[in-house]
């Protein structure tokens, strides 16, 4: 673990209860700058839950989670985008109907600064920021390989070039903490291997932390430098690849226990 | 400014000015003849159509939300318009432009603060729960006006139920210019970041709030900058019939601007260009070709609805928009700029 004053992201104790059910219970993440996580888990482990808890989208009903030592609990969605945490979406929720570029665009919106005056009536500050932005966002779809389709709706792209659409987008927002929810999802092998490319060359060139949900375990296990494991919404492992992958509790909530004959 | 929006801007006046000395031309030189009075009202009433239809798109093709009230807001934009101009008439002697001026900005603002007051809470629904509330906001309106009348406030007015006497102010050139300022405002806004931020919210809101769009302000935004223009629509409305009675601005003067909105296409500021005036002219003009058929004009409605419906499901223009300059300049540039097609009004 690098040491660094204060983590990236800290949720301490953070949990939910949906009804009875306690959804994410007692969770502690840390993640320091420039780090890649993978959280994995089984399915319903209620690693998406955390994701939506750190978004904003649910409020946790316990404990709280801090942006580089700042409290988040309480802020709205897109309080939570401005402070600086951008996210992607397991089943891509793209803007269908909008083209490649304006879904781009509308990321950047946030650091926009001209009013309703100026855009209704076009002042030279208006085309000027607009151009800014364009060539902002253009950059950005050059970075994916993206910016032949720029003209295109979104919904006409290819299945994994939309999942790297959505990584542009939370790019655009400007954020110092991302999270990729199974952002290799129904890809196939070479599409994995473009989009682990991608990471990579994301933590190249921006240096920032990463938060990744994946099923894909080669892909976990290769690029991710530490591992938290989620099991029944509570942390039953984190550690490095290697210390995860041979961890007995693990193995055991994937394929279930030896005697027991096993369900997954 | 880009160089070709330059041009495109240059295309698209001199467009609107060719539209507006054709109207000139058929309605100040006489040409017409007696019926010059006739389809001037016409035109008049296409006009202000257009602008309520223009805004219902806003909510309807934008934001992906139904409102069924946008008679109410009308009403209130005309009521309020009417009392105002029947007051300041009454002290002092405006010019019409002045008093048509006023009209429309007292008119907008106050259907767009009920807008804000109405919005606020009502936007926390959408769907089928939003349009509901929009329908009652309509229907408490117009019981409201229809029970508790116009105070008597001046003298020059009649007063009751219906509301006589408003000075008609509302010339058809001012109408035009009032259109054409009130299509392009609502166009810039689409086409800005607010517009970018309004669509990407129709298309997912979750999605659009996890890219730091404030939802509920962009909503609300655009609610009472719909209801505005549905006001300015309501005092043109009122500064041109002179005579308002609460029951023209029922439910079904507000679901006829949804019907129009989906015919033109709804997501197509073109599209309600092009329908409004046509269909609030066509049960004009056919009790005017054909007498006899008059009491069966509503039924051609659902005829034509129907019939776009079955063909065309998207509406006339599918959420595309027509361009002028790009079909002169560029055929494979979509996009840009409304205006023409008032010649249809």
């Amino acid at each position: 673990m690098k040491q660094e004053d204060t983590p990236v992201l800290e949720t301490k104790s953070l949990g939910i209860q949906f009804g009875g059910l306690k959804a994410v219970n007692d969770v502690n993440i840390e993640i320091y700058k420039g780090e890649l996580i993978g959280l994995i888990g089984p399915n319903g482990a209620g690693k998406t839950t955390i994701f939506n808890l750190i978004t904003g989208i649910y409020t946790p009903t316990t404990g709280s989670y801090l942006l580089c030592g700042e409290r988040m609990n309480g802020l709205k969605t897109h309080q939570v985008v401005n402070a600086g945490i951008a996210r992607t979406f397991q089943n891509i929720r793209l803007f269908k109907k909008m083209t490649v570029l304006d879904n781009v665009r509308v990321a950047f919106n946030k650091n926009m600064k001209a009013n309703l005056l100026q855009s209704i009536f076009r002042t030279p500050y208006y085309w000027k920021e607009e151009a800014d932005t364009t060539a902002k966002a253009m950059d950005l779809l050059k970075l994916f390989k993206l910016d032949g389709f720029a003209d295109q709706y979104a919904e006409n792209l290819p299945y994994g070039k939309q999942r790297l659409l959505e990584i542009a987008r939370a790019l655009a927002t400007d954020m110092k903490l991302l999270l990729l929810d199974e952002p290799a999802a129904g890809m196939n092998p070479v599409e994995t291997a473009e989009l682990k490319e991608s990471i990579k060359m994301l933590r190249e060139k921006f240096g920032i932390p990463i938060l990744l949900i994946e099923h894909d375990m080669s892909l976990v296990m290769s690029i991710c430098e530490r591992i938290y494991v989620l099991n029944f919404g509570e942390i039953l492992a984190s550690g490095t690849p290697d210390e995860i992958a041979s961890n007995k509790d693990v193995i055991e909530a994937y394929l279930g226990k030896e005697d027991e004959g096993g369900e997954v | 400014m880009p160089k070709i929006m330059k041009k495109k801007y240059i295309i698209n006046i001199i467009a609107v000015a060719m539209v507006f000395l054709l109207l000139c031309l058929l309605f100040d030189t006489g040409l017409l003849g007696r019926k010059a009075a006739y389809f001037n009202g016409l035109v008049t009433i296409g006009m202000f159509y257009t602008i309520i239809v223009c805004s219902l798109n806003l909510l309807t093709g934008y934001m992906g939300e139904f409102s069924l009230g946008h008679a109410g807001f009308m009403s209130i934009g005309a009521y309020t318009s009417a009392i105002a101009t029947t007051l300041i008439s009454d002290h002092a002697e405006l010019p019409n432009i002045v008093l048509y001026l006023l009209a429309i900005v007292i008119g907008g603002l106050a259907a767009a603060i009920v807008g804000v007051l109405v919005g606020i809470p009502a936007l926390r629904l959408s769907g089928d729960y939003l349009c509901i509330v929009t329908v009652a906001v309509a229907e408490i309106v117009r019981v409201i006006l229809s029970n508790f009348g116009i105070p008597a406030i001046t003298g020059s007015a009649t007063f009751g139920k219906s509301f006589a006497g408003i000075a008609k102010v509302s010339d058809y050139h001012y109408v035009f210019i009032t259109m054409v300022i009130c299509i392009t405002v609502m166009y810039c806004y689409i086409r800005s970041r607010y517009g970018r931020a309004l669509i990407s919210i129709r298309e997912d809101r979750i999605a659009a709030a996890a890219s730091g769009i404030n939802v509920t302000k962009t909503k609300v935004m655009t609610f009472t900058i719909s209801a505005a223009f549905a006001g300015v629509a309501g005092a043109i409305y009122a500064h041109y019939i002179t005579t308002l009675v609460p029951t023209y601005f029922n439910f079904s003067k507000s679901s006829e601007f949804l019907a129009i909105v989906i015919l033109g296409g709804s997501g197509s500021m073109t599209g309600s260009i092009v329908a409004a005036p046509i269909l609030s002219a066509l049960p004009q003009l056919i009790s005017y070709v054909f007498p006899e058929f008059a009491s069966y004009r509503m039924l051609i409605y659902a005829i034509v609805l129907v019939v776009v419906m079955i063909f065309k499901p998207s509406g006339l223009f599918g959420g595309k928009e027509f361009s002028l300059p790009n079909l002169l300049l560029d055929r494979n540039y979509r996009k840009k700029k409304v205006s023409l097609d008032e010649n249809k009004a």
